[in-house]
């Protein structure tokens, strides 16, 4: 017995990113517009979905929930009649704290992709793993909420720096907060030139049209040649 | 818990390149910017490669400093100076080392040859 070295420079995450694209391809023949909704635990995605889904304009959107367990998601977004379909990372996936590549091609077969023009992905609360597996999505949009304080982006800049979007959630509590606004903005353009922004309270609905008419930018663009 | 997900991605790479030898030793180059702590990686992996052809093998670990060039002007600097703005002409700065998550090489065990 001997002992070779193998030259192998490959990406760890070369596998996810092949499942990614393979994904993408499935959702593009469909002409399907996937955006990966990420955050923080209780930053607000849900209630973000709450409130445009009912109303997309002739926009037929479906949502993917991914949580370690449980379908407490799924069943609020239940009552606005779109598909909804779970994807629990516990079984099978031994409880992972983010959706990858494979786990959304395993719920393939489970999404009417035929159905939908629009595709959410709510992926599991958390503010590091998602941020290193891509699904397969057209865009990514980072939800922040005040009370997490204004130093996020600067704590965790893979996540903000990898995102197409930041939704600035909550905003209705900054009179109770001691929260700098402008500087969590700073923060934001400091790991993310350029990236768009939005205010917005998901509870008294301030700002939500902007958000709504950014899903509807999204889905209305072309599938790429 | 970010290393747990990490090292479960190395393994499957070197597991894959391994095609059925056992690993003793497997060599990363890890960017600053994917907030990798080593300890805590080499924790996971001893973890996640247990009961596989990874089982015992030495992580090794290279640290890649993190670099970023202007798209304007090209100038570089270090983004713990200024983040991902170009202090010489505010445009946006590109990463040009830092971002890795590279199995770089591994060390396989081969039957001698015996022709």
């Amino acid at each position: 017995m001997h002992r070779v070295k193998v030259r192998v420079v490959e990406d760890a995450l070369d596998a996810n990113n092949t499942i990614a694209r393979a994904n993408r391809d499935d959702f593009d023949r469909r002409d399907v517009t996937v955006v990966n909704l990420m955050s923080a635990p209780g930053a607000g995605k849900t209630t973000l979905l709450e409130r445009v889904l009912g109303s997309l304009d002739g926009v037929r959107a479906g949502v993917l929930e991914g949580d370690v367990q449980g379908s407490y998601d799924a069943d609020r977004l239940a009552s606005l009649h779109v598909p909804v379909t779970q994807l629990n990372t516990d079984p099978g996936f031994g409880g992972e704290c983010h959706l990858d590549a494979n786990m959304v091609r395993s719920a393939l077969p489970e999404l009417p992709l035929e159905d939908i023009d629009l595709l959410v992905i709510e992926n599991v609360g958390n503010l590091v793993c998602p941020a290193e597996f891509r699904v397969g999505e057209d865009a990514r949009i980072m939800v922040s909420s005040v009370t997490e304080g204004e130093d996020k982006p600067l704590k965790y800049p893979l996540m903000f720096r990898t995102c197409e979007l930041v939704v600035v959630n909550k905003i209705d509590l900054l009179p109770h907060l001691d929260f700098d606004l402008d500087a969590l903005l700073a923060n934001i353009e400091a790991v993310n030139p350029g990236v768009p922004r939005m205010l917005v309270s998901a509870r008294t609905g301030e700002g939500v049209d902007a958000w709504r008419d950014w899903l509807l930018d999204q889905a209305a663009r072309e599938v790429p040649a | 818990m970010h290393e747990l997900s990490v090292s479960s991605a190395v393994v499957d790479t070197v597991l894959k390149h391994a095609a059925g030898r056992r690993v003793t030793v497997v060599s990363l180059r890890i960017g600053h910017l994917r907030q990798v702590v080593p300890d805590s990686l080499a924790f996971y992996f001893e973890l996640v490669s247990r009961e596989t052809l990874c089982e015992g093998a030495r992580l090794e670990q290279e640290y890649v400093p993190a670099r970023l060039r202007c798209a304007g002007c090209a100038s570089e600097w270090d983004p713990e100076d200024a983040w991902f703005r170009c202090t010489r002409c505010g445009g946006p700065g590109e990463v040009i080392a830092g971002d890795e998550l590279e199995v770089e090489s591994i060390e396989v065990e081969e039957a001698a040859c015996t022709a």
